[in-house]
């Protein structure tokens, strides 16, 4: 009986931090909300392309590296 | 694993979060698409890492949560500067009293520190488990428990410093507008 009161008081006085329960799901509401705002636009077309090039028998894009070593042109012929 | 269509699947529609989560992060909705660019490049140069059966969107999220830290100190001005770029990535535009709130609300999101958010979007708004949080921050479950609590009471106070009851425009738009309740 009393573990039923103390549950019933804990809903409606502030939690951890001072925060009532509305509070928090508003929080939370806000949070969800701006996300899936995000969320709803799917994927863009940049990221479909280059997730099916890895259909291409050449396998995984290269992953760009800072000046590659290979690259050093001297100019001797 | 080698790259099954089943997994670049799986990959394709973990997009959207990757983006959701990459734009909370940085605030920025450029800086967060060359993220997952940059995310999705790396999983698949490294895609022979990934645990088949283990949890594909937390794999993801470590790797551009992990780039993401690797240059925030970097981008950081870059980063600040961008205000108003995210009303940019809305498709609809909310009506302005929402748009006003949520801009509000996106600042108040930026104040916090960068560990107290990324626990807050992870927990509170990507819907992964306490558990996946820790293991995607590299941190204690604990950890990630009181980030996320530090998060709301700062919002709290960032946001509603007069408790619930200020819920919004509603009232001082009656007082101002009416006048026409005597």
């Amino acid at each position: 009986m009393k573990d039923l009161k103390s549950q019933a008081s804990k809903s409606t006085t502030p939690g951890k931090g001072g925060l009532t329960p509305e509070i928090q799901s508003r929080i939370g509401h806000q949070l969800r909300a701006m996300y899936d705002d995000v969320v709803r636009q799917g994927v863009p077309d940049r990221f479909a392309e280059l997730i099916k090039k890895l259909d291409a028998p050449g396998g995984a894009p290269q992953v760009q590296t800072d000046g590659g070593s290979n690259d050093n042109n001297n100019g001797r012929d | 694993m080698p790259l099954t269509e089943s997994l670049r699947n799986d990959i394709l529609a973990a997009v959207p979060s990757l983006r959701a989560f990459a734009i909370s992060l940085s605030g920025n909705a450029d800086r967060a698409d060359d993220l997952v660019q940059e995310t999705l490049l790396r999983a698949l140069a490294n895609i022979d890492s990934f645990q088949p059966g283990s949890n594909l969107p937390a794999w993801l999220f470590t790797i551009l949560r992990n780039l993401f830290r690797s240059d925030y100190r970097k981008r950081r001005r870059e980063v600040e500067d961008a205000e108003g770029n995210y009303a940019k990535t809305l498709k609809t535009q909310p009506s302005q009293n929402a748009h006003l709130e949520f801009e509000e609300f996106r600042g108040a999101l930026e104040k916090l520190p960068q560990d107290q958010r990324e626990a807050l979007i992870l927990v509170g708004a990507s819907g992964f488990s306490y558990e996946d949080a820790a293991s995607i921050c590299g941190c204690a479950v604990g950890t990630i428990k009181s980030r996320v609590n530090r998060a709301r009471s700062k919002l709290a106070a960032l946001l509603y410093v007069d408790g619930a009851e200020d819920f919004g425009p509603d009232e001082t738009v009656r007082a101002v507008i009416g006048g026409s309740g005597g």
